[in-house]
């Protein structure tokens, strides 16, 4: 492969940003980040190659893999922050584990469309939990807090509980961590900006952090 | 209140008897409070719960196959929060009762197959003192589907003369082929 080739495709995709979290959880959840990429993407059906990679994918994930998979560090680390954040992760699965045992379920990973795609790849190959928003509805710069009282998920009935933690821009909640999205900050067909943010937690190395979303924002720009 | 020594001589405020309910009442317990670093027990428990999911993932792995190990701790909260002292020690009690039961259906399983073991060995040695024993490779712990069985050669003839074997399945010739190849 040509070097120059390689060295422009790294330097399409742009760097992460880093989200803050709110001084008193980063105090009781040292390691606890959000980073984020934003991609020019419109959300569609995968191209093929996209469907190569995951049926390549399929071909390397077993189901004594969906049984071991809790002991590798980072899905461990997820397990870990489940728990203490008060979730079950054998009920509210960590993304990488959801996602091998939809895989062991359908007897493969079935395309979704992009983003949906791209995300699930970078998953898998690194563990790291992402999601994705729709960049033109995000104000400033992302973040990880708890609800205030009286604060709702725009989609969502009723209030949230106070202390709720949830993923944020500078003027509201966009989404539950680990959860749903608030209503008109997910990816919609109308989308032409994604940004695709990775959920650090304590045990993540960063350089995993990292490649998980260069893999999702290179196989979104890749399309 | 005055003021007197103790028998060591320092200064010491003393409050009479009768004077004790009415300070009290006006002073509350202001001036007793202790300052408790909870976030630090918070932390403490977190990093215990850490330590307990890692030991119950592998004792999960341990058992998969093998037995039914008991994995599941119910969720404290309905949405993501920030958990109190008291619901960490809940997940970490929860946790270190899940580990336990784990490891002792381990240990129990363990036994059985031992016990398994040890019956194959005796079969193998005195097949007449075992007859139609079956014995799974599953009873032992192993993959696949083959078994031990005892049983009389010749069949109706060999039971009237007394010529017990054990007769070794390999299984079915599928499952074999799998085995080999991970092998």
């Amino acid at each position: 492969m040509d070097p120059g080739a390689t060295d422009q495709r790294l330097g399409r995709v742009p760097a992460p940003q880093q989200g803050w979290v709110a001084p008193h959880i980063a105090s009781e959840f040292p390691g606890l980040g959000i980073a984020w990429v934003e991609v020019e993407a419109t959300p569609g059906k995968s191209p093929e190659p996209v469907r190569q990679r995951l049926r390549g994918l399929s071909d390397r994930t077993y189901g004594s893999q969906a049984i071991r998979l809790r002991e590798r560090p980072i899905p461990w680390a997820y397990r870990v922050f489940f728990r203490q954040i008060g979730l079950d992760p054998d009920r509210t699965r960590t993304p990488v584990e959801q996602l091998t045992l939809d895989r062991l379920h359908d007897g493969g990973f079935r395309s979704n469309g992009l983003p949906a795609d791209a995300l699930n790849i970078a998953i898998i190959e690194t563990g790291v939990a992402l999601c994705a928003f729709d960049a033109e509805r995000i104000e400033g710069r992302l973040c990880i807090r708890d609800s205030a009282p009286g604060e709702s998920l725009a989609g969502q009935p009723g209030e949230m509980a106070q202390g709720t933690l949830t993923i944020a821009d500078e003027t509201r909640p966009i989404g539950l961590l680990f959860g749903s999205t608030a209503a008109g900050c997910g990816v919609e067909p109308s989308s032409g900006r994604i940004a695709i943010a990775a959920v650090q937690v304590k045990g993540v190395p960063q350089i995993a952090v990292e490649e998980a979303l260069w893999i999702a924002a290179e196989t979104l720009e890749a399309t | 209140m005055d003021r007197g020594r103790n028998p060591r001589g320092h200064l010491t405020s003393r409050l009479h008897f009768k004077e004790m309910p009415t300070a009290l009442r006006q002073r509350g317990f202001d001036g007793f409070e202790v300052a408790v670093d909870e976030r630090q027990a918070r932390l403490q428990l977190r990093r215990q719960i850490a330590r307990l999911e890692a030991e119950l993932a592998s004792l999960v792995g341990e058992g998969f196959g093998h037995t039914q190990v008991p994995h599941r701790v119910e969720a404290v909260a309905a949405a993501p929060r920030v958990l109190d002292l008291g619901q960490l020690e809940a997940v970490r009690d929860s946790l270190a009762d899940r580990a336990a039961e784990a490891r002792s259906a381990l240990v129990e399983r363990q036994r059985v197959e031992d016990a398994n073991h040890e019956l194959v060995a005796k079969m193998f040695a005195a097949p007449q003192d075992f007859k139609w024993v079956r014995v799974s490779r599953e009873d032992l712990g192993l993959h696949g589907c083959g078994h031990w069985h005892s049983k009389p050669r010749l069949g109706p003839i060999g039971m009237l003369m007394g010529w017990w074997r054990v007769k070794v399945s390999s299984g079915c010739p599928l499952s074999g082929r799998l085995a080999a190849v991970e092998r």
